[in-house]
């Protein structure tokens, strides 16, 4: 297991910290995938008009969303697409391993999917002697290194090329030292293209399933789902049940929303609409619960689950760019991971929710309009409530209380702040003090508001 | 019970009152001339396009573009002469070497510059992408303006697969520099006809 994820996310960001070079790198580099969202989002004038389409089509689906499965399975199974359904991550994983097994395969391709990765798919076959490969280039470059993704839509952002390089030196052989991408992507190509035509089972995720038709669509730049389902006899579909859309004609809001909210592209390059197995082929979807249901019945967080997972909150968002996806010790990282989380797990992910500045700048990008930043300030309230807060927390705010209830004491206590400020910083400006770290101390006014109004009355 | 019953019993007693579908979700996007438009957004993403006259100066283009290209595949009638190989095998592994896919686009849209074909156009549903280099014919008229326009006309199940293919294949995963070619098609090239 990686180090960092038995940190909470204060603890893991400072790791991530030390290399002050890098996180510039880190912070930067995801700013300027945001700026090439802004770019693209400028040239769609009803842009707001368009998320809050797509805000209003997620509602109606949260709020029908037994009925709609209901039609969705009925029209799949009429097109030939076999059903099952998930409560929970390990069923889930069992049902693709049955399903593996009844293929006579004991490897499997795969493309991009968060939702195996939130049931840890890949570790689970992997005990069971599958061998599985992530076709997705990015997502391949950090399963060769051990490591889970640590950003949803650019799983290998947290490396450098000569990080690349130096992993596909080891593992495709590689010269040493090549950083070039164009290289390096050849390389790759040459040996996901013998995967590809080699592995009878392949597994994408659903990016929408349509209740109306009964099929699904999956969208790839790098064209690795449709590489490795159009090869293989079996396609199985993994997808959490709140991909659900009613009609195939609101396919045309998300599609205009998805690219371009997630890197800046007007469309990925492959939309696939899969409707029926191609003659011969098995074709199955795998209907996931896990924690969904409980979550959809919390009339404060049910919002989350009209995410369409294109990052933009991650690419905005001033705590990722500079803590890193591993900080969050979560499949999702970034803001809409922190809200997610806490429903699956309330007292590991406990953090999560504090892991933010609340800027709302996340709830700003968001192309379906989930209020993020509220969100996670009302997740602090519940875990406060429910005692999963941190300790020292409770201590400072219960202080912090006393001294905003006493207009004496809080009087005093910026006196005090004050002289201590001006006469002896050595006693704020040292690693005791948790807020000193990574940040400059105020330079203290001579007098408080307070004196300064009483003065100005006076005169 | 079911795993499926207690999952969609648990939704059914979560889920919100029921809310209205939403009728107003389509836009009007106007563009002065949907073909420039086009293949601005084309040439972006790392495609390329060309308007052309007729099939006689896409067989002449092509020899320039390609020149002594073997495995090349077509479902074009117009243009079959030129493949030496073909599309509709029964095994899709046997288009492993295929290097140029030349197939016709019947619907594109003018703001993204994404074409759809499906099972009707290509008889392998993976040849667009294991093919080396890809052409798509599309014609003029069959340009709609956005995505709402483009889902008013389709089908989607029509056919068993259907897809929307904006450029060549392409990835930035390595440090956000943009790679061309990264499992499917190395380019894009559309003629686009009167």
């Amino acid at each position: 297991m990686n180090k960092q994820l038995t940190l909470d996310h204060a603890d893991a960001a400072l790791e991530f910290n030390k290399n002050e070079a890098k996180v510039d790198w880190h912070d930067e580099t995801l700013w300027f995938v945001r700026t090439k969202r802004d770019r693209a989002v400028a040239q769609i004038p009803e842009w707001e008009q368009l998320r809050e389409a797509a805000s209003q089509i997620k509602n109606y689906g949260l709020s029908n969303m037994h009925d709609l499965l209901i039609q969705f399975e009925e029209n799949a199974i009429r097109n030939g697409i076999k059903i099952h359904w998930a409560a929970d991550g390990d069923e889930h994983n069992a049902i693709i391993l049955d399903i593996i097994k009844q293929a006579g395969a004991n490897r499997m391709v795969k493309s991009k999917s968060m939702l195996t990765e939130e049931c840890h798919l890949n570790q689970f076959l992997t005990d069971k002697r599958i061998e599985v490969i992530d076709s997705d280039l990015g997502e391949r470059i950090v399963q060769m290194r051990g490591e889970p993704p640590s950003h949803i839509v650019l799983p290998a952002i947290h490396l450098t090329k000569a990080e690349v390089g130096e992993t596909f030196h080891e593992h495709l052989g590689t010269d040493k030292g090549a950083t070039d991408p164009q290289y390096l992507t050849e390389a790759a190509r040459q040996h996901l293209r013998e995967t590809f035509l080699t592995r009878k089972v392949a597994l994408t995720g659903v990016n929408f399933a349509i209740a109306e038709t009964g099929g699904f669509v999956v969208c790839t730049n790098e064209g690795n789902a449709d590489m490795g389902v159009h090869l293989a006899d079996v396609h199985i579909a993994a997808m959490g049940f709140e991909k659900i859309i009613p009609r195939a004609e609101h396919l045309s809001v998300f599609l205009r929303l998805l690219a371009r909210s997630a890197t800046g592209q007007p469309i990925t390059t492959f939309s696939s609409h899969f409707h029926r197995p191609r003659p011969g082929q098995e074709m199955h979807i795998v209907i996931v619960d896990n924690g969904r249901s409980r979550q959809l019945g919390r009339p404060d967080f049910r919002n989350s689950l009209k995410c369409i997972r294109c990052a933009a909150c991650l690419n905005t968002c001033p705590v990722y760019r500079r803590s890193g996806g591993f900080s969050y010790h979560s499949a999702v990282a970034g803001p809409i991971g922190s809200i997610l989380a806490p429903n699956l797990d309330m007292k590991q992910n406990a953090d999560l929710p504090f892991a933010s500045t609340l800027c709302g700048s996340c709830s700003n990008v968001c192309p379906v309009k989930i209020d993020i930043h509220d969100q996670l300030y009302k997740w602090r309230q519940v875990l406060m409530k429910e005692g999963y807060g941190p300790g020292s927390k409770t201590v400072a705010m219960k202080a912090m209380a006393t001294v905003l209830e006493s207009p004496r004491l809080y009087r005093m206590a910026g006196k005090v702040g004050r002289g201590v400020l001006r006469f002896a910083p050595i006693t704020v400006e040292n690693g005791l003090n948790p807020w000193y770290t990574q940040r400059e101390m105020p330079e203290p006014p001579a007098e408080s508001f307070h004196d300064w109004y009483v003065n100005h009355k006076k005169a | 019970m079911t795993t499926r019953d207690q999952m969609l019993a648990n939704i059914k007693a979560n889920q919100p009152a029921l809310r209205p579908v939403p009728t107003d979700f389509t836009f009007t996007s106007v563009y002065p001339d949907l073909t420039k438009q086009f293949i601005d957004v084309l040439t972006f993403v790392g495609g390329a396009a060309l308007i052309v006259e007729d099939f006689a100066a896409i067989r002449a283009s092509l020899q320039t573009q390609f020149p002594n290209m073997t495995s090349v595949a077509t479902t074009c009638p117009e243009l079959a002469d030129l493949a030496d190989v073909t599309m509709n095998v029964t095994d899709p592994h046997e288009l492993s070497g295929l290097n140029l896919a030349i197939i016709e686009g019947p619907l594109a849209v003018a703001e993204n510059a994404a074409i759809w074909v499906d099972e009707r156009q290509i008889p392998q549903r993976v040849a667009p992408m294991i093919t080396q280099y890809l052409v798509i014919i599309i014609h003029q008229s069959t340009i709609v303006p956005n995505m709402h326009d483009a889902y008013k006309l389709l089908k989607v199940d029509a056919t068993g697969f259907g897809t929307f293919i904006c450029g060549p294949s392409k990835t930035a995963d390595i440090e956000q520099s943009l790679v061309i070619g990264a499992h499917g098609a190395r380019s894009l090239m559309v003629y686009i006809l009167p």
